[in-house]
């Protein structure tokens, strides 16, 4: 898919909050003694004081920073998460408000499990893309849920990123196209009233993540006409290191070009915000001319992928913002699993 | 339920918009609508950096009503950039050692306990700068 006038990603900002929980406090909080086997060794929590409003607003505001965009001529914020602090109310709304967006503004939350903030870039993509507005804001963001002694748990964190969509000379990275794959794939789910969110298990493997990744990343390439050894950078989704890694092998990119992006390995699996954070760690290492490689997944299930070009702006507004490695840089341990789960907001007085 | 006060207050909240004197260039927080130095009441709108130093801080171990799910946590007043002394409550800040002057920067985040009726107020509060 391609828009009629030429798009770019004009800023990005990341957020991951400060506090981690190491995943061997969780397993033995649950007996279980096999510390070779986690996904990770730490994963990042929310603060006492954030949730995903709060992280989206950080974010929001470096993507703005390096834009260099006045925010009143943002036209549109639109917000993706799983973890919206209220069921009614707009999370979009507060954010807008916040970086100094508000009143001439579309704002919406949108919610596909792990591909809603994909879904906001390819919305935002269009809607500067189709002249309706000259900049448009999408948001993939979590305080990623899990339930108590699940295997998502071990992964379940929290961060995100931002990326302000505008006009292609202005671009730290242009959009050469987009492709979507969906179908009604049920390997994940949460019901309104259940805390935590259900998954099909082995499900959730080949006929969810693989097929549907799979699905958008042949089908824009091949629409492009490209092939993986055309990209400097690529990332995926990130439900864990495994799943990247092995969806990345079999399309024939290399561990060179995930690497940068594969933030799971330090802080876990941050549900909207995974595979955006990860190309927001690219972007703080590309240079001009960079080939870079998008591809979401979302249980339910589908996969938004985008080819980006690395333009010469992006190394002139890199510092304008903090980095992903600024935020993984700085961390405070959490030992215990107690602390963790009142952090979390697991424990409920009854 | 307190949420036209805190609609009120949103500018001051999420931007630290206060107010500045046309008269004397008096730059003010919270806002004013006469001037406290010249008491012209020729003010506009100003927004503060959200940068400043910390002039002063404590622990809350005890947390008054409506702060209990945040406690223990610390409170600073910051001497903004631009003048002003401002009392907030500090974040990020488990585990670092606070020292007065030290460079603190301004973020959003939850102010209090979600109050019985679920509104969540959102608002500023000061850290340690993330990139010194």
């Amino acid at each position: 898919m391609k828009t009629t006038q030429e798009v770019g990603i004009v800023g990005y900002g990341a957020y991951v909050p400060r506090p981690r929980v190491p995943t061997r406090a969780i397993a033995a909080a649950w007996g279980r003694s096999d510390e070779a086997r986690l996904p990770v060794r730490e994963k990042s929590v929310p603060a006492l004081d954030e949730d995903s409003i709060t992280m989206s607003i950080e974010a929001a505001r470096s993507a703005v920073a390096r834009a260099r965009v006045a925010p009143d001529r943002i036209r549109a914020v639109w917000v993706g998460s799983e973890s919206k602090p209220y069921a009614v109310k707009p999370s979009s709304t507060v954010v807008a408000e916040a970086i100094g967006a508000t009143p001439w503004v579309s704002a919406a939350d949108l919610e596909f499990a792990c591909k809603a903030g994909s879904e906001a870039m390819q919305a935002a993509y269009a809607f500067v893309g189709s002249g309706m507005a000259g900049y448009a804001l999408a948001i993939g963001m979590d305080a990623a849920q899990s339930k108590p002694g699940d295997q998502l748990e071990f992964t379940a964190a929290a961060g995100g990123a931002a990326f302000l969509f505008g006009p292609s000379p202005e671009a730290v990275a242009r959009v050469e196209g987009s492709l979507s794959y969906v179908t009604d794939t049920p390997d994940f789910f949460r019901r309104q009233h259940m805390h935590y969110p259900e998954h099909g298990h082995r499900f959730t493997g080949e006929p969810a993540y693989f097929a549907h990744s799979r699905g958008a990343a042949q089908g824009l390439l091949e629409s492009l006409g490209r092939r993986p050894s055309d990209y400097r950078w690529a990332v995926f989704h990130q439900p864990n290191p495994k799943f990247m890694r092995r969806i990345a092998a079999e399309m024939e990119f290399t561990e060179q070009q995930i690497a940068p992006g594969a933030v799971v390995d330090r802080i876990g699996n941050t549900y909207s915000g995974a595979s955006l954070l990860g190309l927001a760690a690219i972007l703080d290492v590309a240079k001009d001319g960079d080939r870079i490689f998008f591809c979401s997944y979302g249980s339910g299930a589908g996969s938004d992928a985008f080819s980006l070009l690395a333009t010469r702006r992006l190394e002139e507004v890199r510092e304008e913002a903090p980095s992903v490695r600024d935020y993984l840089a700085r961390r405070h341990e959490i030992a215990d699993y107690g602390t963790y789960l009142r952090m979390s907001g697991k424990i409920r007085l009854l | 339920m307190e949420l036209p006060r805190y609609h009120r207050m949103r500018r001051a909240l999420y931007h630290l918009e206060g107010s500045a004197c046309a008269a004397c260039g008096g730059r003010f927080f919270p806002p004013r609508s006469v001037c406290p130095s010249c008491r012209k009441g020729d003010l506009a709108p100003y927004r503060f950096s959200g940068r400043g130093t910390l002039y002063s801080y404590t622990r809350v171990g005890q947390a008054p009503r409506g702060f209990a799910s945040l406690a223990p946590y610390d409170v600073g007043m910051v001497r903004l950039e631009e003048g002003p002394l401002v009392t907030a409550q500090l974040s990020d800040t488990e585990g670092v050692d606070l020292a007065i002057g030290m460079p603190v920067e301004m973020v959003t985040r939850t102010l209090r306990d979600a109050a019985e009726h679920g509104y969540i107020v959102y608002g500023y509060k000061f850290r340690p700068l993330l990139r010194p």
